[in-house]
């Protein structure tokens, strides 16, 4: 509790003691009412000024002034009728207790998140002279080693030059198996150093590193609203003064109709039942706990690895009827690897070395993938007159005899004979002083979490599940197989895709929302135009992590089922809160106008209901650890 | 520009409320309320002085939810 939720909960209690040994000192008239104006000042001091306040800046129907009215009317009708000031007195305890549970309750769940999200390095380590000196992050270059102790987070993105380690990255990614980094492992700030000592070479500034980013993320993330939000603000705006209407003919038409009638008008007993309905109306347990609910809702997500760049993304992730993948890294662990070498002439590695070294020069995916194969540094003073023909391949002579390496079309371009293959992936065909010497299969590698989470999305009613690559037909439909996904468009280009998207918008049904997941940077376009466009793994490109409204700490296709799971919940508790209140309001304030209903219970409907609403908003919070 | 400030509020209502009114101040060209970090970012005009700025955008926040604070 901080100080002013203490000062508070002395008013409460001074004013409740008060309030009860009043009852058993007998008096009548001004005393009386002089005594029980203590406690009532005691509790209610604050409200009275701020309700004044409100009306002197015309911010007039909040939630003060419905207070002070209706507790100020009830000490009116109690100097007139009874004397029995406890009503009054009683509301304004309950409000007060109810404001200063929910100001406790989100204290706490902001704790929580924070706590989590406690992710800022505040110093980084630097070796001057043999002795370690603390530096602010900031000041630190790109290019500069610093030291990670056992314990310590990593203040910068790096490259780890000395020493291995254990990485803690649950703060960011939600996963509580620590990974392991060696020497030349890249290693992203926020993650915590377990087990040995790391020297890092920094690739990055601290305000280009992953942990501000994230930060600087999460930071922004109401700025978006949900349109449930806004509908919650614009129905308290009219909400209020109807309900002050309603409550002001309640009090004056019916004594007046009395009176028209000839019977005698009743005036207390209307403007009675007039401060209870405005107690009750009072739409706190609205407009506190639908803000509330999504706040929680973010923080949990965070908290499970999913970054949500707004509350209004909530809300679209649930809507999710149609997911559309993008394949290579999405998907596909976006290595590609030599997966088989067929109707070779010469020995396996021969013919991996000839084509390792043609393709040395290039920096294609492809022909890194061979070199890895390869295994070895290709000794480049043994290749020359390399030619790149642009979309088949390299002719490059490499120990004196010509050597082809690409696709079909590459073997026809130079009129060599070739045998076509029938797995998927890329084909690579080599031919040695134009004789066919056979060719090496390259594909791409499924994510192990993939084929679950297609199938995990299809059980929680997402309709369509598309995929979209660049790739050739054959690897694409072999993937989709693999997968169970049945609408695949290969052999796309970056603005084919952003058409195959607007298409696939056009044809959504009705309330369906469309949500895109990918990773490259050529995605980005098509993440901003889907409604809601999902980026994995905060090591993806940065342009695709800002186009994103929803970015994957790590690049598990299974956290955006996890995702799609909370936003869902989210939601949920903000219907569940909007139809409770509401209904509970609209039943108590039928009630109230029939003269059923007391002030007591009216304190139920208000502040009841909104302490109700607040623990169930706060659930929100509690993401479970949810697989597939 | 942008800035970042550190705010005291109590509810997440009043923190909309704040955000609307900032808006809306003059100078301002975008402002936004986290009120799970307790933050308030401002997107300031071109050429405004974004210490009177603050001023005023404390004034007019200050006059929709009386018990809020801008640490500026």
């Amino acid at each position: 509790m901080n100080k002013k939720q203490k000062k508070m909960l002395v008013r409460i209690t001074a004013s409740a003691l008060l309030l009860i040994g009043l009852s058993f000192v007998p008096s009548e008239g001004l005393l009386r009412f002089a005594l029980y104006l203590i406690p009532y000042l005691v509790i209610g001091y604050d409200i009275l000024i701020k309700a004044a306040k409100g009306i002197k800046n015309r911010q007039i129907f909040d939630e003060n002034f419905l207070m002070a009215v209706a507790t100020v009317g009830a000490i009116a009708i109690a100097v007139t009728r009874n004397g029995d000031y406890t009503e009054a007195i009683a509301v304004m305890l309950f409000y007060q207790i109810g404001e200063l549970f929910q100001s406790y309750a989100v204290g706490k769940s902001r704790r929580n998140i924070s706590e989590l999200m406690d992710i800022r390095p505040d110093h980084a380590n630097i070796e001057v002279g043999g002795r370690l000196e603390q530096v602010d992050p900031d000041e630190v270059e790109p290019g500069t080693v610093i030291v990670v102790r056992p314990g310590e987070k990593i203040p910068i993105d790096g490259v780890v030059t000395e020493g291995s380690s254990s990485l803690n990255t649950s703060a960011l990614t939600g996963e509580s198996l620590p990974r392991e980094v060696g020497e030349g492992g890249e290693v992203i700030s926020g993650c915590i150093n377990m087990t040995g000592l790391l020297k890092i070479r920094t690739t990055k500034e601290f305000g280009e590193s992953t942990v501000s980013k994230i930060l600087d993320l999460v930071e922004n993330a109401s700025s978006r609203k949900s349109r449930s939000e806004a509908f919650i603000s614009k129905f308290a705006r009219i909400y209020t003064p109807v309900v002050c209407a309603l409550a002001l003919a309640l009090a004056v038409l019916p004594p007046l109709a009395m009176l028209a009638m000839g019977a005698p008008g009743g005036w207390g007993e209307w403007i009675y039942r007039a401060l209870t309905f405005l107690v009750i109306s009072c739409p706190c347990a609205l407009v506190i706990s639908i803000p509330l609910s999504f706040f929680a809702g973010l923080g949990g997500a965070s908290r499970a690895g999913v970054l949500i760049k707004g509350s209004n993304f909530i809300e679209t992730l649930s809507k999710t009827k149609c997911a559309v993948f993008d394949k290579t890294g999405t998907l596909t662990q976006g290595v590609f690897e030599v997966n088989g070498i067929h109707h070779n002439e010469l020995e396996d590695e021969m013919l991996i070395e000839y084509a390792a070294l043609a393709e040395s020069a290039s920096s294609h995916p492809i022909s890194r993938s061979l070199l890895r194969a390869y295994g070895k540094t290709p000794d480049r003073s043994r290749v020359g007159n390399v030619r790149e023909i642009s979309g088949s391949g390299v002719i490059a002579e490499v120990d004196g005899s010509e050597v082809a390496a690409g696709n079909a079309k590459l073997m026809e371009h130079i009129g060599v004979e070739y045998k076509s293959c029938h797995s998927a992936g890329t084909i690579i065909h080599i031919a040695i002083d134009k004789k066919y010497a056979g060719h090496v299969v390259i594909s791409d590698v499924v994510k192990p979490g993939s084929a679950g989470a297609v199938r995990a999305l299809r059980d929680m009613g997402v309709k369509r599940i598309v995929m979209l690559t660049g790739d050739l037909r054959s690897a694409a439909e072999k993937t989709a197989a693999e997968l169970g996904i049945d609408e695949t468009y290969s052999g796309l280009l970056p603005a084919g895709k952003v058409d195959k998207v607007e298409e696939l918008l056009a044809s959504g049904q009705d309330g369906g929302k469309l949500a895109f997941v990918g990773d490259g940077i050529n995605d980005a376009p098509v993440l901003s135009r889907a409604d809601v466009g999902i980026a994995m793994g905060a090591m993806g490109s940065d342009a695709a992590i800002e186009a994103a409204d929803v970015v994957l700490m790590d690049d598990d296709p299974a956290k955006i089922v996890t995702a799609i799971k909370i936003s869902r919940r989210c939601l949920r508790i903000v219907y569940e809160n909007i139809w409770f209140a509401i209904g509970v309001k609209l039943i108590c304030l039928a009630l109230g106008a029939l003269g059923i209903a007391n002030m007591w219970l009216a304190v139920f409907a208000d502040v009841g209901v909104m302490i109700i609403a607040v623990l169930n908003a706060i659930r929100a919070l509690f993401v479970k650890k949810m697989n597939g | 520009m942008k800035k970042t400030y550190k705010i005291d509020v109590d509810c997440a209502n009043c923190a909309n409320k704040m955000e609307a009114a900032a808006n809306k101040t003059e100078g301002v060209k975008n402002a936004s309320v986290n009120f799970m970090t307790l933050k308030m970012t401002v997107e300031f005009e071109d050429g405004s002085d974004p210490k009177a700025v603050m001023r005023e955008v404390l004034k007019s926040c200050k006059r929709v939810e009386d018990d809020c604070e801008i640490f500026i």
